[in-house]
């Protein structure tokens, strides 16, 4: 086995074993959205003449919003506390002498550090939002399909900015300026707070251009099959564009710090 | 052989026993300054939870720009609503970060220490952090507020100041008895606590409209069980000056901040059956 | 009266079993099974004032259970418990004002001030006159060497300046009594020294009751007059060290140095016991009454070549070894 592979498991293993945090999550995730979908329902219900003109309709714009409580864990919220310890411990050294990519083996830790939570959490909350609270079913086997690659890349593409941020502790030590700014402008402008399509049009078309609409925006749109055809495949692209980016320059980054954190024998 | 023992034979001086508000205020003093000696890490946090409370106004914003109208009430009258709530969030959320942080404290251990000192618990845990870096909320409660009270002309009328006043105190005692009880909590699992802020932020998201526009059984549950209307929707719609549409009267809504403070005294008995418990556990 | 009085003390843990493995974690996901750990069984003791006591037991045997009853900060399920004349959890405040507790493992110092500080504020904690405190911290501060360390934020003390530090915020206040749990853990040598010093002089100049818990024995052999061993939530022995070793531990042991490293040694001939072999090095234990440490040098000698011997008492772990073993009990 891989050690990448081997490292995936022992953390889900590992993560497996917060059973009681994982009802307490489907539970807070279910009271929040049905808050959250209350509130946006008293919008739509209260101003019929600017309803008819919006880019989400009602129903959509409640499977948007469960599908973003569903799947919160996928945003960068925060950094990964065991490489944060190793490396503000100066245990890093020992990370370097492994026979593996450093980046490769953080950006694997990643990815099982927001999907592990994620599944355990996600396919119960997506059966109860489906089956009491008014989330809808993609409308064709090929928005499925979509979605799932939509996923895929939001996946990568939340792996790839907590690399990101724990790059950053190679120069700040705590980490903190990214580790704040970062669930900032992932909750902002991925959608999660409020759907793009809300969004003045103008700040839409400007938010559309950041990497953060491919977390959350993009498969919530692919599910709900407002992505269609070309335009689904350019969103796709948008993501992969943007993974390629971040990895390119995290692993930039990274030969940069580690080369600061050696010569100064952190 | 009898302990000789300094301390003990001057012991009934009554002078330079500190009482607990002064003991309080110690603790205040000692945690702004452990918050401000890592300077750059303190801004950097306002920064960063004032970016995301100012997210999620901004989303409000958004919203009226949509749709102009929210069931009837203007982006100036939420604005007082959504105000009042913050404050009270952020204050209650400062002083009692001590509750709200109080599952590291009994997963560590510590809470044995706080048990081995001859004070009370409930001030040793205020005591350990009043939290400044919830700044960010607190400063765009102030501003959202006086926007809206300046854009309605609500004006300087001291039974308005008042109430809202009062509102604002009896939310940060219901806040601080919601972190309480998720504190409480703490002494049985510490590792569900995050249901806690559905009543928490939820109740803050909640509350910053006005509770008309939510289905009964939503506005029920936190007019009657988590009392956060009390603190919020019914003395804003006096000072507002708007008809109730729930059809409560003013003597009701100017008085029902004075739940919150119930609500309050009601979390530190459960405390006490908490704490007696962890006593007989261990745990 | 005794400043200690414990009756029939008794105290049961409920705990989570966790099974083992990728299945057993998601079978846990469906169910847990609890079993019953009774910490502490039907256990008796008293203490004087100015007694100094070792605690001592493998982990997990009760001794931290009975030292939190004691505190105050722990609630038994059956038995009785009076210290100063009071029961612990019935009255904590005015109970735990004449103690202190000092863990070796934790601090209760602030992280993040100056050790001096983090003195004044217990100072108003504990409601102490400003006058016995200055006298009181004065003099810790002249017993315990604190004076270049009062200005140290706390996070910035070696191991050993921070308990230097912890034992005088223990004892600021006065207490008539002080637990200690694992004093010397982590220590160097000189700090070891220091601190035991300490604690004897604490003892001896101002009659401070101490309950010492630890797994040092030299701390033990150092300090302690009498040992208390806990196993399995039962007191196995309560006595003076010196009673321990004549009930435990009559054995001496010899150890010789051969002078030709692979010859082999017949122990059974010589009514003794093999302790450890290594190279040229034996250790024998035997019993003095039945034979005489000169006859068994003597046989020894004669049929083998001897570089050099020496006769010892065996070390008290060996004792508690011997106790545990006897139990059954893996220490």
């Amino acid at each position: 086995m891989s050690p990448y592979l081997a490292l995936l498991r022992a953390r889900f293993r590992l993560l497996l074993h917060y059973r009681a945090a994982a009802l307490a999550g489907i539970a807070t995730q279910i009271g929040f959205g049905l808050i959250l979908t209350s509130a946006f329902a008293a919008f739509y219900g209260s101003d019929q003449v600017s309803r008819q003109m919006l880019p989400l309709s009602l129903p959509n714009l409640m499977t948007y919003l469960w599908l973003g409580q569903a799947l919160l864990g996928l945003l960068p919220w925060r950094m990964d506390g065991e490489v944060k310890a190793m490396v503000t411990s100066g245990g890093l050294a020992y990370e370097l002498l492994r026979p593996v990519d450093l980046y490769g083996l953080w950006f694997s830790r990643a990815i099982a550090l927001r999907t592990a939570p994620v599944l355990l959490r996600a396919i119960p909350l997506l059966i109860l939002a489906g089956w009491l609270f008014g989330l809808s079913l993609p409308p064709s086997i090929e928005a499925a399909g979509l979605w799932t690659v939509g996923l895929a890349g939001a996946v990568a593409l939340s792996a790839a900015c907590t690399v990101l941020m724990s790059i950053s502790l190679l120069w700040t030590l705590s980490g903190e300026g990214v580790q704040f700014a970062m669930p900032a402008f992932a909750s902002f402008f991925s959608g999660h707070l409020l759907p793009l399509a809300l969004f003045p049009d103008w700040a839409g078309r400007m938010i559309a251009l950041l990497p953060f609409r491919g977390l959350m925006d993009t498969p919530h749109r692919l599910w709900i099959g407002t992505l269609e055809g070309a335009e689904a495949w350019g969103a796709i692209a948008h993501q992969w564009v943007w993974v390629a980016l971040l990895v390119v320059v995290g692993r930039f980054l990274l030969s940069r710090g580690l080369t600061r954190v050696v010569i100064q024998g952190g | 052989m009898p302990p000789r023992n300094p301390a003990r034979q001057t012991k009934p001086v009554s002078h330079s026993d500190v009482g607990a508000f002064r003991l309080y205020v110690r603790y205040v003093a000692i945690s702004w300054r452990a918050q401000l000696q890592y300077r750059a890490s303190f801004l950097l946090q306002c920064l960063g939870t004032g970016m995301i409370t100012a997210g999620e106004f901004l989303v409000i914003v958004a919203l009226f720009g949509r749709f102009k109208t929210l069931d009837g009430w203007t982006l100036p009258e939420i604005c007082v609503f959504y105000g009042t709530v913050n404050l009270a969030w952020s204050i209650a959320e400062a002083l009692a970060r001590g509750f709200d942080d109080f599952g590291s404290l009994v997963k560590s251990g510590d809470f044995d220490r706080i048990l081995l000192r001859p004070r009370s618990t409930v001030l040793q845990v205020l005591g350990r952090e009043f939290t400044l870096r919830r700044v960010g909320r607190f400063a765009l409660g102030v501003m959202v507020l006086t926007w809206g009270w300046t854009d309605l002309e609500l004006g300087w009328d001291g039974a308005r100041l008042l109430l809202v006043g009062f509102a604002v105190a009896g939310g940060v005692a219901l806040f601080i008895g919601l972190l309480v009880l998720q504190a409480t909590l703490a002494f049985w699992t510490v590792e569900s606590l995050e249901v806690m802020n559905i009543l928490t932020y939820g109740g803050v998201t909640t509350t910053q409209y006005p509770i008309t526009i939510y289905p009964s059984r939503l506005r029920h549950f936190f007019t009657a069980v988590i009392p956060l209307a009390c603190v919020a929707y019914f003395p804003i719609v006096a000072v507002l000056g708007h008809p109730d549409p729930l059809g409560t009267a003013v003597v009701w809504q100017c008085l029902s901040p004075t739940v919150g403070f119930l609500f309050f005294g009601l979390s530190l008995l459960v405390w006490r059956m908490g704490v007696r418990h962890y006593s007989s556990t261990g745990s | 009266m005794p400043q200690i009085s414990v009756r029939h003390l008794a105290k049961a843990f409920r705990v989570t079993e966790r099974s083992p493995g990728f299945w057993g974690t998601l079978r846990g996901l469906a169910s847990r099974t609890t079993r019953t750990v009774r910490a502490l069984d039907d256990v008796s003791f008293d203490l004087e004032h100015g007694e100094l006591v070792g605690y001592i037991g493998p982990n997990g045997a009760g001794k931290s259970t009975t030292v939190k009853i004691m505190a105050g900060i722990l609630v038994p399920d059956r038995g009785e418990c009076v210290v100063n004349g009071r029961i612990p959890w019935k009255e904590r405040a005015a109970h735990v004002a004449e103690i202190g507790v000092v863990f070796g493992q934790r601090t209760q110092l602030w992280w993040d001030l100056p050790v001096i500080e983090s003195f004044e504020l217990l100072r108003d904690i504990y409601r102490i006159p400003s006058t016995a405190y200055v006298r009181r911290r004065d003099e810790l501060i002249a017993i315990l060497r604190l004076e270049d360390l009062l200005d140290v934020p706390v996070r910035q003390l070696s191991l050993g300046q921070r308990m230097r530090c912890d034992l005088a915020a223990a004892l600021l206040h006065a207490p008539t009594l002080l637990f200690l749990d694992e004093p010397t853990i982590g220590l160097d040598a000189p700090s070891k020294l220091s601190v035991r010093e300490f604690i004897r002089r604490l003892n001896r100049e101002q009659g401070v009751t101490v309950i010492l818990t630890t797994h040092d024995m030299d701390d033990m052999e150092a300090l302690c007059s009498r040992v208390m061993v806990i196993a399995r939530g039962k007191l196995l022995s309560d006595g003076r060290l010196s009673d321990l070793r004549s009930r435990f531990g009559r054995e001496r042991w010899l150890t010789i140095d051969l002078l030709n490293p692979d010859e082999p040694v017949r122990v059974e001939d010589f009514q003794a016991r093999l302790v450890l072999r290594d190279g040229g090095r034996v250790r024998l234990a035997f019993d003095p009454d039945r034979v005489r440490p000169e006859q068994l040098i003597a046989a020894l000698t004669a049929r083998h070549a001897v570089n050099d011997l020496f006769v010892e008492h065996p070390p008290i772990e060996e004792i508690i070894a011997q106790i545990y073993q006897r139990e059954g009990i893996a220490p």
